[in-house]
């Protein structure tokens, strides 16, 4: 059964993660920072590649604007902690309210339609976001973002500094990030959301309030997106509307697309399979988006259902 | 970790048949692997002592913004290849990354160029935000970094740090004395402005106001576009009939177009166009037609600067790429030139950082394309700017140099204390004139 050997190779991915750092540092010294950042970056878009998931794959409702609350949640860490010298859990909570109101407020705009309206319409606010973000210049410095955020260990005030650190702070958010995700998807509540993607004629035949339910998606996925976001905001100790632009929001529904929706190890193997590729293609040739085209256009065909569930044949949709 | 994996997988899909699993799993093992080997096999490239001395490049080489990235690295290519990669007796290698002009790619590009090759030096960027992005990282890795094009002010101003160093300009540089210009040799009275709305434009735009304004000039309106702007219609609509010029500040495609239908709305019979020198730079005036003729710009560069050493560096230009250079691979051109220059005073012992960055500081490369430059002590170059005509000369359009305005500061004509406690220039506000130096 998949099951187990799904288990297994997320017991490795798992131990890999752990004691990847520790491994890099004795085997490739000189490489040890820029590997450590580079897992860095994969975690952190792994769990907003996950957040986008409770939307795209479980709720089924392909969200084109989900890097707006990632990069509402940054330029809000970003503000307090240069402009107003915040502390650090006053900017993280900031932070992570700013993310939790804003798609409280939005989801009210976009939880009543489906398909391709509500494509529209995330994409149309998240354009709206992004033109927030580029043009309220006093408060996000327009095109040319807001630099020099403080260092996230310096900030938290804790003893140790560095990648290595960062690295383990990530993973804890991270692994925590997965576990309440892992918790959600298979309560009732998360459970419900599967049949609304299904079928929400029927689920509401059965007396289950559809909209709430997807509301209530739109706004977690949204929290688990600002987390993301506060986390690239310290990691970069930089933030830029490119953070929220189109492009980001797009690049996301490809890491999820990838990887494989409606599962939560799939878009994170997905994220991190393309930071990865970014990163490692691109230092041997200048031709590395011709590649990565290519990488897509292989999944699409030979693996529909992202890498994750390759090989598993997914019931076809009435 | 377990309990999530047996939790996931028992989201039991049907129809899953026994060959599921093991093909999966082989491809993510074999995934796993890949990333590990590629990694691995990165550290092929020895942690030098004595090899060659490593320049990083970072620079949009695919997006929109490519073609102005691929200039840049033509500049640094033509001088390496000049000097046989070779400078203090060392070689030179250089490190290309490409960044897509994303300011978030261009930090993991740069600490892939310190942490991972363990550059000396790096070099390039384009636009105002990756410089911006990439200064905190510069200053904690200590890594000198040189900025060709970078043109935002604040990074040698109210923002600067210790390793930047630019060999390009700031915005607001060329049209400080091109106000003066505008008011007094073109005897321009009032000047409508039309920009691209985003850091570069403000800045150009201020420095242009600020001193035709503190002559006596009135900048009547102040048009912005989107900087992906398609059609200037509207645009162009809002120009009064009274102006006695309109000054523009377009790049790549938006000059082209800007150009045409600054003709086809009539305006170029009636009201001279002036404007910030990218609008008529060599990247794009090739492309442009009769149109573009008359124009006056003011920049630090001119491909048509008739001087031996931008005669020698053109005729090397074209005959390697087989076009006019832009001011972009002239900036990157000089650029490589002084941080060769940097590299022999301190005869290659570039590991000692504090010494290689003095000597980037105090070194003045001669023969440079534009003409003479030195750093002033805000690490920004002292430099000619050139006011430029658009002519066509034996059948093509180049910008032919009709004033020089010889060893302008980023400060001008002012107190750089008392310059830069005036904010910097942006969309709605331009501070006015500090008081001019007593000398």
């Amino acid at each position: 059964m998949p099951s187990r050997g799904k288990q297994a190779i997320l017991a490795v991915a798992f131990v890999c993660l752990l004691a990847a750092p520790p491994f890099f540092n004795a085997a490739l010294p000189d490489l040890a920072s820029y590997s450590v950042g580079l897992l860095t970056e994969m975690l952190i878009f792994g769990l907003l590649a996950m957040s986008l998931d409770i939307l795209l794959g479980y709720t089924g409702m392909p969200s084109f604007g989900h890097a707006g609350f990632f990069g509402v949640a940054a330029y809000a860490v970003a503000v307090l902690s240069v402009r107003h010298q915040a502390g650090f859990w006053l900017t993280i909570t900031v932070g992570l309210a700013v993310g939790i109101l804003l798609s409280a407020a939005l989801g009210l705009l976009v939880s009543h339609v489906r398909d391709v309206y509500f494509l529209m319409i995330t994409l149309a606010l998240g354009m709206v976001l992004w033109g927030v973000s580029y043009r309220w210049i006093p408060m996000t410095g327009g095109d040319n973002g807001i630099s020099g955020l403080p260092r996230l260990e310096t900030h938290l005030g804790i003893p140790w500094s560095g990648p290595l650190p960062f690295y383990y702070l990530t993973l804890i958010v991270f692994l925590g990030c997965c576990a309440l995700l892992t918790l959600l998807v298979h309560s009732p509540f998360g459970l419900t959301l599967q049949g609304i993607r299904e079928s929400e004629s029927r689920m509401k035949s059965l007396g289950v309030n559809t909209w709430l339910h997807r509301y209530l998606s739109y706004v977690i996925s949204g929290t688990f997106a600002s987390v993301a976001g506060i986390l690239w905001a310290y990691y970069n100790r930089y933030v830029s509307p490119t953070y929220l632009d189109l492009t980001a929001s797009s690049e996301l529904f490809l890491m999820v697309t990838l990887g494989g929706p409606g599962t939560l190890a799939g878009p994170a193997i997905g994220a991190g399979a393309i930071v990865l590729l970014k990163n490692v293609i691109s230092t041997y040739t200048e031709r590395w988006l011709l590649i990565l085209g290519a990488v897509y256009i292989v999944t699409i065909l030979w693996a529909p259902q992202g890498l994750w569930n390759l090989g598993t044949r997914r019931r076809s949709k009435p | 970790m377990s309990r999530l994996g047996r939790k996931l997988s028992s989201r039991s899909r049907p129809a899953a048949e026994g060959s599921a699993f093991p093909l999966a799993a082989i491809f993510v093992l074999a995934a796993i692997l890949a990333a590990a080997g590629l990694l691995a096999g990165q550290t092929l490239s020895p942690s030098p002592a004595a090899g060659p001395i490593r320049i990083g490049f970072v620079a949009p080489l695919s997006g929109a913004y490519a073609q102005n990235g691929r200039d840049i690295l033509n500049g640094m290519r033509l001088y390496l290849e000049q000097i046989g990669s070779q400078a203090a007796g060392r070689k030179i290698e250089l490190i290309v990354e490409d960044d897509e002009a994303i300011p978030a790619n261009s930090l993991t590009k740069a600490r892939k160029l310190v942490e991972r090759d363990g550059v000396d030096a790096m070099s390039g960027a384009l636009l105002s935000s990756t410089g911006y992005a990439l200064a905190p990282y510069i200053e904690s890795s200590r890594i000198p970094m040189i900025y060709p094009v970078v043109s935002a002010d604040d990074l040698t101003q109210r923002l600067r740090g210790k390793w930047i160093i630019r060999t390009g300009y700031t915005g607001s540089q060329p049209n400080h004395p091109f106000g003066e210009y505008a008011y007094h040799t073109l005897k321009l009275r009032k000047v409508a402005t039309i920009a691209l709305d985003y850091a570069f434009g403000w800045e150009s735009v201020g420095g242009f106001q600020r001193t035709f304004e503190a002559e006596g000039g009135q900048i009547t309106q102040k048009i912005w576009t989107p900087v992906s702007v398609h059609d200037f219609a509207p645009y162009l609509a809002q120009v009064s009939r009274d102006v006695d010029a309109v000054y523009a500040l377009f790049l790549g495609r938006s000059a082209l177009q800007f150009m045409r239908q600054y003709q086809e709305f009539g305006l170029k019979k009636r009201i001279l166009l002036i404007g910030a020198g990218p609008t008529t730079d060599e990247h794009v005036l090739p492309a442009m037609g009769d149109e573009a003729i008359g124009a006056i710009t003011a920049l630090h560069y001119s491909a048509a600067l008739d001087t031996p050493a931008n005669r020698a560096f053109v005729a090397a230009y074209r005959g390697k790429y087989n076009k006019l250079p832009s001011y972009y691979a002239e900036s990157m051109y000089t650029g490589a030139k002084w941080l060769v220059a940097a590299i022999e005073a301190v005869h290659g012992n570039v590991k000692d950082r504090e010494a290689f960055l003095q000597a980037l500081k105090t070194v003045r490369p001669a023969d440079l394309p534009r003409g003479p430059v030195e750093l002033d002590a805000y690490g920004n170059p002292i430099e000619n700017v050139y006011v430029r005509k658009v002519e066509r000369v034996n059948g093509a359009l180049q910008n032919t140099v009709i004033a020089t305005f010889p060893r302008v500061s980023q400060f001008w004509k002012y107190d750089p204390a008392a310059y830069l406690r005036q904010p910097l220039y942006t969309r709605q506000t331009v501070p006015p004139p500090p008081a001019l130096r007593q000398d």
